[in-house]
């Protein structure tokens, strides 16, 4: 038996929020909506031995990356996190591991293995590509033959752990899809479900407004904390006002004229929630559920990787004039409002919120539409970036290399 | 499992909202700029605006041609002024504006940066 929210719509109807959805649990509780086998390089220059294993065995995917060798400290940490908690995240089944050398490769197998999913690693030093890549593809066989065999079962809603991003905003953004993942967020916070948001550089000029929507002082103090230190580094590294890249020139095709109206609008997406705690890039959430902010780059992919390598198993993107992107383990939902986007690239949106604008459609329901879109893709239906091709994995690096 | 959407009528018998088409949405009441919905208006032309804070309307008669997305001045605006929407900063005035003209990264600028 299946229980259900019921909720008042401000047209005077009702939708049933269904409470599950049909995931693939995992060996520590959590619960996937995808059922990846990936085969993981752990450097650049062991991209051609994953991407070859990739290719030898069919339904594996490989997540080539340019970084991973002669990082150090913070960065070298990122690094790791964002490795571990890539292979770790329950969309993914199995893992292969690839690296050069065998001390750094065991580092993020051990990392993966804590979640009791399948993970083995193979270094190329001493062996060649070939060799690796023969010793791989076995191992990879095996476990997408394995992985083949799950079946999706009913997990509570409570499983699903929803990040968002917006990107190529333009004012529809702001006026329409952004506050309908607000709605979302509203309707959804209340069942138990995990939220996050970033975009650290894209809250300036509402940073202060943002900071107020902290659960407890120690969130909203972390949060300006978070944003202080972001922008005096941007403002240390620019050679110039930043006009050129914020807003972008997509924004002001769009109608946004400053980097505060993007934040205004950017911040839509929260709804009314507030944050329970700030993550750092690609930090799992430890406080429950609920919403969190995540210190992160505005640019799409690379916000998408740190989110999915914090554990987020399904990303909803609003966007406005049109961003493409998607992610190789974590599907992306996007959302449009820009009539005009609908019609040129209709292929790319799995969401139309455009009445929103006509008046034909009230934010609610809104609301209602996303939260549709959102479940069946977690049961299972492949996001138009799936469909696509889009595997965009981008690691953040946060400073040169020794 | 087949998951069920199904909408159901409330017993109230609410009224629904009685939509009306708008050319500009305004988000918040204290808010000196509107946003064009529709794909542009032209020079001249009488537009129906819509306050989204307390659901009320408004007109203006555009001065420039305005595409979507895009703003309108819904008033007078001088060199220095602060532009409001979503009742918030969003920037200065760096060039007197008109009711009715086109605002944007022409006679607008950051606070910020």
């Amino acid at each position: 038996m299946y229980m259900f929210t019921m909720l008042k719509l401000r047209s005077g109807n009702y939708m049933e929020i269904p409470k599950s959805f049909l995931g693939y649990k995992r060996e520590n509780g959590r619960a996937g909506t995808r059922n990846h086998v990936i085969i993981l390089p752990v450097d650049d220059i062991s991209n051609a031995c994953a991407e070859a294993v990739a290719n030898n065995i069919k339904g594996t995917i490989a997540l080539p990356h340019s970084y991973g060798r002669l990082q150090f400290g913070a960065d070298l940490e990122l690094h790791f996190r964002t490795m571990i908690g890539t292979g770790s995240n329950p969309n993914v089944a199995a893992v292969i591991v690839i690296g050069i050398e065998p001390k750094w490769t065991k580092k993020i197998v051990d990392g993966i293995a804590k979640t009791g999913k399948p993970v083995e690693g193979f270094h190329i030093e001493r062996t060649g590509d070939i060799g690796t890549v023969m010793k791989a593809s076995k191992k990879a066989q095996e476990y997408v033959m394995w992985a083949s065999e799950k079946q999706r079962e009913e997990c509570p809603i409570s499983d699903l752990w929803i990040s968002v991003k917006c990107g190529e905003s333009d004012t529809t953004s702001g006026l329409a899809a952004n506050p309908t993942v607000g709605n979302l967020m509203d309707k959804l916070e209340p069942l138990g479900v995990h939220l996050c948001f970033g975009e650290t550089s894209e809250l300036t000029g509402a940073e202060k407004v943002c900071a107020t929507r902290g659960a407890t002082k120690e969130a909203s103090d972390k949060f300006m904390k978070t944003w202080s230190a972001y922008n005096d580094f941007i403002l240390k590294e620019a050679t110039d006002d930043l006009s050129e890249s914020q807003p972008t020139a997509g924004n002001i095709a769009g109608g946004l004229t400053t980097i505060e109206e993007k934040a205004f609008g950017n911040f839509q997406k929260i709804g009314n929630c507030k944050f329970v705690d700030v993550l750092e890039p690609a930090e799992e959430p430890k406080k429950g559920k609920g919403l969190y902010f995540m210190d992160t780059s505005s640019a799409a992919a690379e916000c998408v990787t740190l989110q999915a390598a914090a554990g987020f198993n399904i990303h909803l993107f609003p966007t406005g004039q049109g961003n493409i992107v998607g992610n190789p383990i974590e599907p992306v939902v996007k959302l449009t409002a820009n009539p005009l986007t609908v019609k040129g690239m209709g292929e790319h949106i799995d969401c139309d919120v455009s009445k929103i604008l006509s008046r034909e459609m009230n934010m609610s329901q809104a609301g209602d539409k996303l939260i549709e879109t959102t479940l069946r893709v977690a049961n299972g239906r492949l996001t138009c970036a799936e469909a696509l091709g889009h595997r965009e994995f981008v690691m953040t690096k946060l400073y040169r290399s020794a | 499992m087949r998951l069920i959407y199904k909408i159901l009528e409330n017993s109230n018998k609410q009224i629904d909202t009685i939509y009306m088409a708008t050319d500009i949405i305004i988000h918040d009441q204290k808010d000196n700029v509107g946003v064009v919905v529709i794909e542009k208006i032209t020079p001249k032309q009488d537009c129906k605006c819509w306050i989204m804070e307390n659901d009320s309307s408004t007109n203006i008669q555009s001065v420039d041609e305005i595409p979507l997305g895009h703003k309108i001045a819904m008033t007078d605006l001088k060199e220095g002024d602060t532009i409001l929407k979503y009742g918030h900063d969003i920037g200065k005035v760096v060039k007197p504006i008109k009711k009715g003209e086109h605002v944007h990264v022409h006679n607008v600028k950051t606070k910020k940066w």
